[in-house]
């Protein structure tokens, strides 16, 4: 019996064990003299746990008593999430080598937000929803302090901790009235209780899991953490922010709606239009202003997260395929956007005011290109990637009938349209003026072109993730 | 020969991407290079192109050379042409080539321009050819990019400010028709454009938030299609992005603009918005019929206010496409031949007047009026030529800009006496503005310094130039060449439209007849 439920979670343990190997390893040798070589051991174990996760695994498997769910659900995010990381540890070691905090914690962190995640997405329970949650965050709160010399860092690092734990309160809160009024903290046990007449305590509890997890997706207005926190932490953490965490807050979300709360439909689905709506909106407007381009970036994950609920609140199981579709989509994007960021350097010093990009495309025609793909595909435009993430959730919106919600989506996008052009504007219609450093590290190069090429390759059959993201979906629908 | 709609469409893509991958460098040779692959590589598309015409059927009303392939989310990758859409794709392939040559003299960043220039040819065909809503909507939006790189890099001072606003302005006109495609795929299930030519999309009336909506889906639909396609013909009241991008542009953008860009507007409203919502656009034709009627004279009127040349022409190019509103909404064979015959037309009028432009704009560089005169003296042969086309912009017989105009009054006339009477009086309008820049700008004494040592035409001008005269001669005295080609398309067209609308009245009179009941 047991021995089946450790196989079942097996993948997890393999990266626990390897985060304190790794831990004591490096404290008893090396120390930070051994980051760099670490950084590329975890990437690759992340990749091959993600070749291992996708190859083997297969059907749906409850471990604990249903309190860990292995499906192909889990599977799709967990795969995400591991790739997404692998390729931001990638991106970061140049970095933050030259900042010189590469420190072997760094790797170590990330390897144990990666159990966190995996094991966010696969909660079959209010306790393991929980458990993975915090792991997951309590390693975000100290990357985003990892400079330790650096006043901003340390501020965003303190303000995700506070308010963080603030909607970890909500959600416990939450979780707690769920417990109360259904007699259980399990799933299933939940969604059998809410049959036909749901309890209103019932109610109340998942409308403050909501709330805790819309803090962990950055949807508004439980938004106010990011733009601070991404313009504080080290643009790599931003990077690491952006991506691998909201797949796992966006899976684990529809995980809790559909499993636990599937009986109430119609309840949250008004809550996920409203702030679906709110935070295209604001994303799309608050960003016109900025001037930093990791808050303008914050801004857009603002709104790209808005379309993604935009696609869970259509509903069915063509909304969670549209969900996974516009994340893995998103993702790509994000990752080609901050290695670019990550390249920009004037004097060896990184830059982040995006008025230091003038004239870009004259100096470095390749990467002023990739960035302008990514910044169309940001934008919505097609012929790139991801224009039809944008399809898919406006499908999904259409056919859930909230069509209110697909027009205001669009119009708000073409206001977003506007700051991503800026960055285009800027990188080709400047002026002559000082331009920023050629980039240095082959590997940033590396990515940001195939994060472009990506864009554009893509739309031929996006990669085939689409059957797998259906039958994702499916396995979640019952 | 089975697919070659995708050879012409990405030819000039696979030109664009060998550009950008193996030339190298900024001298001077590289930029001959440059320009050298995409005039080679437009011509072979032009020549490709001549296939599809040759082989084309005309009395065949399908779509012909259909191409299908499976794609993401139940959408198909599927070409083919038909009587209404197959020249535009000819005057797109016929018109690049002479957009390349009058490019000849761009000195920054020749191999982006290039680049530019044959993606947005790539996307320009894609549009007439796309057989699927999205793959069209693909084509549509996408070209935005290039151009709005080729405003922004290679365009007048007020570059950014036209760029944002080209971009913007269409952009959010074609957001709601992707809401609108959702709500087609959706209701039939498919977004294969042959398939919902056919198919009927509900025209109850019904309220929302208490508007009464008569028309139903069909109008809201039609609606959200008309945000688009009005803002890219471009129809009075939401014109005015255009001449700012025109006056911005360079010359050759300008060219595309006029000549391809805008014929999408009007392609849009032949290829959805009045076969596919044929009650909704019975309800609104009124109204259509007017606004294109209003756009001729008001916007004839603001031409004739204009100081900047090329903002002139771009407010005759508004006028203009208000036959073609007016046509087309006419909902008769001869308005709707003649709203396609003026698009044809327009596309080597208003493309060669800013060739025209381009010419002295290359030599004293500016767009002020005021500034030219007796240009006759120096430049005899421009004079003629010059001549020649502002002759065809007012509709002279014998040009084919006066085929276009006659055919869509004719159609008017018979829909609503009054619209075609007030649209009429724009011809006279459009010949006072025409002659009186041609006065200002060739006639009197030359007295400016700045003319004094300007020099005529060169070899290459009158290059591009003669053909361009040639096909408005040709069609102004042999109508039939297009006529014959669209005509039993539009017969078609028409046919079903008037077969839906009589549908829909007897629905609705046993509807009132159940109801008396």
């Amino acid at each position: 019996m047991i021995q089946s439920d450790l196989n079942i979670i097996l993948p997890e343990i393999v990266i626990a064990i390897y985060a304190m190997l790794a831990l004591l390893g490096a404290v008893y040798t090396g120390k930070d003299k051994m980051a760099g070589m670490l950084v590329w051991l975890t990437a690759a174990l992340f990749v091959a746990m993600a070749a291992w996760i996708g190859s083997t695994g297969s059907g749906e498997n409850a471990a604990f008593g249903g309190m860990f769910i292995d499906d192909a659900f889990s599977r799709f995010a967990k795969i995400m999430i591991l790739l997404a990381a692998a390729a931001i540890l990638l991106m970061s070691q140049e970095y933050m080598a030259r900042l010189g905090s590469l420190r072997f914690e760094y790797p170590v962190l990330i390897a144990l937000g990666a159990v966190g995640m995996m094991t966010m997405v696969s909660a079959g329970d209010l306790m393991t929803l929980y458990m993975g949650l915090e792991l997951q965050s309590l390693t975000l709160y100290i990357l985003a302090s990892m400079r330790r010399d650096n006043v901003k860092s340390n501020e965003a690092g303190l303000k995700y901790f506070v308010l963080g734990a603030l909607a970890s309160g909500i959600l416990l809160y939450g979780a707690s009235l769920t417990y109360g009024y259904a007699g259980t903290t399990q799933f299933s046990g939940i969604i059998a209780s809410a049959e036909g007449q749901a309890p209103l305590g019932l109610l109340f509890g998942m409308v403050l899991v909501m709330i805790g997890l819309a803090f962990k997706v950055s949807a508004v207005p439980f938004h106010m953490w990011t733009p601070d926190v991404y313009e504080g932490a080290p643009t790599p953490v931003t990077a690491y922010f952006a991506t691998a965490p909201k797949v796992a807050a966006m899976a684990l979300l529809a995980r809790t709606l559909y499993d636990a709360y599937g009986g109430v439909v119609g309840d949250w689905q008004q809550i996920l239009a409203v702030l679906s709506v709110l935070s295209i909106f604001l994303g799309s407007i608050a960003a016109i202003g900025q001037r930093d381009i990791k808050r303008m970036m914050a801004y857009s994950t603002i709104a790209h997260m808005g379309f993604a609920l935009m696609g869970l609140a259509g509903g069915g199981a063509f909304g969670v395929q549209a969900m996974l579709i516009y994340m893995a989509i998103y993702v790509a994007m994000d990752i080609g956007a901050f290695t670019f960021i990550l390249t920009m350097q004037r004097d060896g010093q990184p830059v982040t005011d995006i008025r230091s990009l003038n004239n870009f495309s004259n100096s470095h025609p390749a990467r002023g290109l990739a960035m302008l793909i990514l910044m169309f595909s940001l934008a919505g435009v097609p012929p790139f990637l991801g224009f039809f993430g944008k399809i898919y959730v406006l499908r999904a919106a259409y056919v859930g009938g909230l069509t209110w919600l697909a027009v205001l989506g669009v119009i708000a996008s073409v206001i977003g349209a506007y700051y991503y052009l800026r960055i285009v504007y800027l990188m080709y219609f400047g002026e002559e003026g000082e331009t920023l450093d050629p980039p240095r590290s082959p590997v940033l190069w590396s990515i940001l072109m195939a994060s472009a090429a990506v864009m554009v390759i893509g739309v031929i059959n996006l990669f085939g993730i689409e059957g797998i993201a259906q039958a994702a979906a499916a396995t979640l629908i019952k | 020969m089975d697919n070659v709609l995708s050879i012409t469409t990405f030819l000039p893509l696979i030109a664009a991407a060998i550009l950008a991958i193996f030339l190298r460098g900024e001298d001077e040779a590289a930029q001959r290079n440059a320009k050298w692959v995409a005039l080679v590589a437009t011509t072979v598309t032009f020549l490709v192109s001549l296939f599809i015409l040759f082989d084309f059927d005309p009395s065949n009303t399908d779509f012909q050379f259909v191409e299908e392939h499976q794609w993401l989310l139940g959408l198909k990758y599927k070409m083919g042409v038909d009587g209404i859409s197959v020249l535009f794709v000819l005057l797109t392939t016929f018109i690049m080539p002479l957009t390349i040559a009058a490019s000849w003299g761009i000195k920054t960043r020749v191999k982006e321009y290039m680049i530019a220039f044959l993606l947005l040819e790539t996307l320009m065909l894609g549009v007439f050819m796309a057989l699927d809503l999205v793959l069209f909507y693909l084509f549509f939006e996408g070209q935005l990019i290039p151009m709005f790189l080729i405003i922004g890099i290679w365009g007048g001072k007020e570059r950014i400010y036209a760029a944002f606003k080209f971009f913007l302005y269409t952009f959010l006109g074609s957001v709601l028709m992707l809401v609108a495609m959702m709500a087609m795929f959706t209701d039939a299930g498919t977004t294969d454009i042959p398939t919902l030519l056919t198919h009927e999309f509900a025209y109850e009336d019904f309220s929302v938030l208490g508007v009464h909506i008569l028309g139903g889906a069909q109008t809201l639909l039609f609606l959200a299609f008309f945000a688009s396609f009005a803002v890219k013909l471009p129809m009075w009241p939401v014109h005015t992005w255009l001449p700012d991008a025109h006056v911005q542009a360079p010359t050759a953008g300008s060219v595309v603009l006029a000549s391809i860009l805008l014929k999408m507007g009007g392609y849009g409203f032949l290829r959805f918005s009045l076969p596919m919502f044929p009650v909704a656009a019975d309800i609104l034709a009124p109204m259509m019929l007017w606004l294109g009627a209003i756009a001729i004279v008001y916007t004839s009127l603001v031409a004739l206010a204009q100081t900047n040349w090329k903002k002139l022409i771009a407010y005759s190019s508004v006028a203009h496409m208000g036959y073609v509103t007016m046509g087309t909404f006419s909902a008769t064979q001869q308005g709707v031949d003649g709203a396609i015959f003026q698009m044809m037309s327009h596309g080597f009028i208003s493309g060669a007047l800013f060739m025209i432009i381009g010419v002295v704009y290359d030599r004293i560089h500016t767009l002020d009026i005021d500034a030219y005169g007796g240009l006759v003296n120096r430049m005899p042969s421009y004079a003629l030529i010059f001549m020649f086309f502002t002759m065809a912009n007012v509709g002279l017989p014998g040009t084919s800009g006066f085929v276009g105009e006659f055919l869509t009054l004719v159609g008017a006339f018979q829909v609503n006496t009054w619209v075609a009477l007030f649209a009429t009086s724009g011809v006279i309008l459009s010949a006072a503005y025409a002659l009186w820049l041609y006065r200002r700008i060739v006639f009197g004494d030359l007295i400016k310094e700045s003319l004094k040592s300007i020099t005529g035409l060169t070899g290459r001008e009158r290059a591009i130039f003669a053909p361009l005269v040639a096909m408005t001669l040709l069609l102004g005295v042999y109508p039939s060449l297009v006529t014959d080609i669209i005509g039993p398309s539009t017969e078609a067209l028409i046919s079903n439209y008037d077969t839906a609308l009589a549908e829909a009245q007897t629905g609705a009179a046993n509807q009132t007849a159940d109801i008396s009941h």
